[in-house]
């Protein structure tokens, strides 16, 4: 395997900005829900300070084993997103992200507090809601560019000969972005833990978690949340500069796409959000995949 | 300036009062006031938040309630009493079942008086509960790292600091559970606010400790 200068680069700017760039746009994300309620919003910079606070806290902790956890899922986000921004095997990243998650859940389930234990449930609800989707995404990468290495993918299709692989892949975009709505927390589908004031399971996930935990808990979602709108921008690569610029620009519109989704939509119950999450991978990643493998024959 | 005061958390649980006040201190998150301008965030959860906003009387049901809320917030962490009610117990004063104000049962930082208190008075208050986060947090770092114990003493010598250390003009001087003054606020309540504040301008920080039993002793 040769280790590209790209691969290097991607790698450092991730692990050092990423965290920047993620709780920049969770600031921008608070202050854009804000005008979109009328408000004038927190500062941009809000999410630091924060986290700041959080780690000023005096440590509280449930039991032994919660910020193991905790830690655990931070370092297998990093991790997640290391691989994604190296360039390597996008199956691994997946699995990697799952890892991630679980010791999320993990983690909640730790504590004896049902609300914690709830929200732990509705995590993996949510996972099972997401994981097809996200993985058909990665088949359908793979069917059009003809590998699961993010830096092939990057460097576009061989089957597409110069076609970004969106071209083939309408379908699981739209599915892939129904999906966001999950794995950034918003709502209709924010059901295991919200960033806003709804209190039915009190924090869901983060209940037990406070202090410095729950700033890891923090960093590492913005550590997540640059590594998903990374996955926007690999559908509109085919090595040149100029779609690299607008997967940029897409993924900033399908963030934007998300805070609008989220002050639009109620809550939803859990049945709603495993049936419609499966129904829109079903019609838009399953039937894209099989119009694909139809289709690839005739190309 | 540390980095609390730029993003201080409530938690906000009713005692037992008329819900006037509690639709005022939601009323500060709406458009109109929009305290999250200031990073404050209203959460449901004493293990996240900083200030902790009562209002309404403390009866003998959710003693237990108040105090474990309070038990479950992390250092550095203040009270603030909001409304008539939660300051000294209000019209419920004379129930057989009312213990008073707040600070019968936990420490309290700041009152916010008034019936209902008004948003703004509330903000103020808040604002005034940041200096005494300030100062506890100031209290918590220069303590020595020993014990809880040695915590314990550290953070209630930060308390009654705080008291006099806090910015002064919005939490008026609380009327404490031993004073006289069943007939002063009752009846006319808007104007009473600024008459009681003229009337007893001394300071009810020294009184805090003492007033707890003797709040107890008349209930």
């Amino acid at each position: 395997m040769t280790v590209s200068l790209y691969a290097v680069i991607g790698l450092a700017a991730y692990l050092i900005a990423g965290p920047f760039v993620g709780g920049w746009f969770a600031g921008v994300d608070r202050r854009i829900t804000a005008r979109m309620q009328g408000r004038f919003g927190p500062p941009i910079l809000q999410p630091f300070y924060d986290v700041r606070k959080l780690i000023e806290k005096e440590p509280v902790t449930v039991n032994g084993g919660q910020d193991f956890y905790v830690m655990c899922f931070l370092i297998f986000i990093i991790i997640t997103g290391g691989l994604f921004f190296f360039g390597q095997n996008l199956l691994l990243v997946i699995f990697t992200l799952t890892t991630a998650n679980l010791f999320l859940v993990i983690g909640a389930y730790s504590s004896n507090s049902p609300y914690s234990q709830i929200g732990a449930e509705r995590e993996l609800l949510q996972m099972m809601a997401y994981e097809p989707m996200v993985l058909l995404t990665a088949v359908g990468l793979y069917m059009t560019t003809g590998s699961f290495n993010i830096s092939d993918i990057m460097l576009g299709g061989a089957l597409a000969g110069g076609a970004i692989p969106l071209k083939y892949l309408i379908g699981i975009f739209a599915g892939y972005l129904f999906i966001l709505t999950i794995k950034f927390r918003k709502s209709p589908f924010d059901l295991s833990l919200s960033h806003h004031a709804h209190q039915e399971l009190v924090k869901g996930v983060t209940t037990e978690f406070s202090g410095r935990t729950l700033a890891l808990i923090e960093i590492a979602h913005w550590y997540e949340n640059v590594f998903l709108l990374g996955f926007i921008f690999l559908f509109f690569q085919n090595g040149t500069w100029y779609m690299a610029l607008v997967g940029v620009v897409v993924a900033l519109a399908c963030y934007f796409l998300e805070i609008f989704i989220d002050n639009a939509f109620a809550r939803m119950k859990w049945q709603f959000t495993l049936k419609a999450s499966w129904l829109v991978t079903i019609t838009f990643g399953a039937a894209n995949l099989i119009l694909l493998y139809y289709f690839k024959g005739l190309m | 300036m540390s980095y609390i005061t730029k993003s201080p958390w409530i938690i906000h649980y009713d005692g037992s009062s008329c819900n006037g006040c509690d639709i005022e201190v939601l009323a500060c998150l709406t458009p109109m006031y929009d305290v999250e301008r200031f990073g404050i965030i209203n959460t449901g959860n004493p293990k996240h938040a900083d200030i902790f906003l009562i209002t309404g009387s403390i009866n003998e049901q959710n003693i237990s309630v108040v105090k474990q809320i309070y038990e479950q917030m992390p250092e550095p962490k203040v009270v603030a009493a909001v409304g008539i009610c939660a300051t000294s117990g209000g019209i419920f004063k004379e129930c057989y079942n009312i213990m008073g104000g707040v600070d019968t049962v936990i420490p309290v930082d700041v009152y916010i008086p008034g019936c209902a208190a008004r948003p703004e008075a509330i903000i103020d208050g808040v604002v005034a509960a940041l200096g005494a986060l300030d100062e506890k947090k100031k209290a918590l770092d220069a303590r020595p790292k020993i014990s809880d114990t040695a915590a314990d003493s550290a953070m209630g010598a930060a308390s009654d600091d705080s008291v006099d250390g806090a910015p002064p003009e919005p939490p008026e001087d609380p009327i404490l559970p031993g004073d006289d003054v069943e007939v002063k606020y009752y009846g006319a309540a808007s104007e009473d606010e600024e008459a009681e504040s003229a009337a007893d301008g001394s300071g009810g920080g020294q009184e805090e400790g003492s007033a707890g039993d003797s709040g107890k002793e008349e209930a």
